[in-house]
């Protein structure tokens, strides 16, 4: 069985169609791309994972469990974490701070929610910048601050929604390493990216939607190489 | 460490305070401050800390006052067992009502307040069957000395500020905070907003109840008007927090401290100056100027929470770190 799954996931704000029917599998261990042009449903689709919104029709399995009705935080306790694409730092409190909260989703001593905190910190390299105030953070910062925090919560499988949007050349390279690093500890990942370089080199399989609508699903090559792809990025002319 | 130390210092001095200072005027202006801080220190936990800002605190005062009044009046129960049950029946009252009011956000949850206290105050002047209307109800003081209410109410002041602090420095308190900066967030890191919005009323609502009923045995004498009071109650519950500085575990000590400062030096014509001025020079005009001043409290703390806002947006506590610096920049200039 699948280990996640969104099956024929539909979101209707009013009359139009955010997301019209996505399907895809994403196996354990993998890092799976979510792309597709400004608007065509990618946060949207990642905002019914996570609870935020509740799907029109279709279904959330998460290791064969119905997820889609449960409130956000329930499914941060089973074990998917998210990132935000409009960062969302808990300003007034310091980078620590942000990450102790994160977490305390697996316990209640504050000695051990210390110690997890200073984990995640270490690993995902924020320790310079520990005691400093999250409003504080440059943008690269503050991103790497959504990771940690995700990490922190202990994810099975993490969701990025753009983690790499606004970072230049060598935060770049720093925070495809991090993605690795996290996936490599063990942890599933679906990202949604618009830097095809990042999406490229770091994804095992690639979904592709338009309109609320798959368009095309397989490795970065096939993906790159598909008419329809070519079409929703550069328009018909070059398809 | 050190400021376990300061703690520690400012609490003997107010238990050595009655013994020292014999002029019950005084004694009862730092009971007024001492029921201040709980209520200042309940309010901050539920606005300062978890943004939560309520505009009818004297829905739970009132409460709780009644709970004591009535316990007397009706069961022939002793008031004092309204300390007890007094921030019980608040909690009781808060509970449903956040229960609601927390599924919005916004401004919601502060506009649903000032209507609860409004509400509370229509239903205790209506029921006049049972809460004697605008009669109000009159119980015998227990005491005839205010040192025994002023230790109690020193209990009460110490009691509050351990627990709030001792919430805010664990789990709970961290869960507020990230609820007041980032209600999403809050949500993506586990963290079950509704319940933790709620955990802080109940005890904000728990306090101010206590307090309420602390109110009633202490004044003997309560009204709808007067423990439901939208100015004298609600906004100077808010006053109190923002002045010594939301989100601060001490700053409602000294924003109480200074209300209670303020607000009596209003009432009394500035002790009296102004009055004894006004015979002493024969002049009508300061006659006049007295008794305006001595109406004119409410605007007194306008002025002082627009000066605040604008020089210590943080509250005294918060932006202390500012006026040390300058008044440290003063020192070295000399």
């Amino acid at each position: 069985m699948a280990y996640f799954k969104v099956e024929k996931l539909v979101k209707y704000f009013g009359g139009l169609a955010a997301v019209n029917g996505v399907t895809f599998e994403v196996s354990q261990g993998e890092i799976f791309g979510l792309i597709g042009p400004n608007g065509s449903g990618k946060t949207t689709t990642f905002n019914m994972i996570s609870g935020y919104h509740r799907p029109t029709s279709g279904r959330v399995l998460y290791k064969e469990r119905e997820i889609h009705n449960l409130p956000t935080h329930r499914i941060c306790k089973l074990g998917i974490g998210r990132t935000f694409q409009v960062v969302k730092p808990l300003g007034r409190m310091s980078v620590f701070d942000n990450v102790i909260a994160a977490a305390f989703s697996r316990c209640n001593a504050m000695q051990e929610a210390r110690e997890k905190a200073l984990k995640a910190i270490e690993f995902c390299g924020l320790s310079s910048v520990k005691d400093v105030l999250a409003r504080s953070l440059p943008i690269a910062g503050r991103k790497r601050l959504e990771i940690t925090r995700a990490m922190a919560t202990g994810p099975d499988l993490l969701l990025l929604d753009e983690t790499a949007a606004g970072l230049n050349p060598t935060e770049l390279l720093e925070a495809i390493d991090l993605i690795r690093k996290i996936r490599d500890s063990g942890t599933t990942i679906i990202i949604i990216e618009h830097i095809m370089h990042v999406i490229m080199t770091i994804s095992d399989r690639i979904h592709a939607i338009n309109f609320g609508q798959t368009i095309a699903e397989g490795t970065p090559q096939e993906v790159a190489q598909n008419k329809d792809v070519i079409e929703a990025y550069l328009g018909t002319d070059y398809a | 460490m050190k400021k376990k130390l300061v703690a520690l210092l400012v609490l003997a001095v107010l238990a050595f305070f009655p013994l020292v200072v014999k002029d019950n005027y005084y004694r009862h202006l730092m009971i007024l401050f001492l029921m201040w801080v709980v209520i200042g220190s309940a309010w901050n936990l539920i606005a300062g800390y978890t943004g939560q800002v309520s505009f009818g605190d004297a829905a739970f005062f009132g409460s709780g006052a009644y709970a004591a009044g009535l316990l007397s009046t009706h069961l022939q129960v002793s008031a004092w067992w309204g300390l007890a049950i007094g921030g019980f029946v608040a909690v009781a009252v808060g509970l449903p009502f956040g229960w609601i009011c927390f599924r919005m956000r916004g401004a919601y949850f502060a506009l649903a307040t000032l209507a609860l206290n409004e509400v509370l105050r229509h239903a205790a002047t209506i029921a006049e069957g049972f809460t004697g209307g605008m009669v109000g109800i009159l119980i015998m003081p227990s005491f005839v000395s205010k040192v025994p209410y002023y230790y109690v109410a020193l209990a009460l002041a110490a009691f509050s500020m351990l627990s709030i602090h001792w919430v805010v420095h664990a789990k709970p308190g961290y869960y507020f905070v990230s609820i007041r900066e980032d209600q999403d967030a809050a949500e993506s890191l586990g963290i079950d907003t509704h319940f933790y919005k709620m955990l802080s009323l109940g005890i904000a609502a728990f306090w101010t109840g206590v307090a309420g009923a602390l109110y009633m045995n202490y004044m003997g004498f309560i009204d709808p008007e007067v423990v439901f009071s939208l100015h004298d109650i609600s906004i100077m519950a808010i006053l109190v927090g923002i002045v010594g500085g939301v989100g601060t575990v001490y700053g409602p000590m000294v924003g109480a401290f200074l209300m209670v400062t303020v607000q009596e030096l209003f009432r009394s014509g500035f002790f009296g100056l102004l009055k004894y001025l006004a015979i002493v020079t024969g002049s009508d005009a300061l006659g006049v100027l007295a008794e305006a001043v001595t109406g004119a409290h409410v605007l007194g703390f306008g002025i002082l929470v627009v000066v605040v806002i604008l020089v210590l947006p943080n509250g005294i506590v918060g932006d202390w770190p500012k006026i040390r610096k300058s008044v440290f920049r003063m020192k070295t200039a000399v």
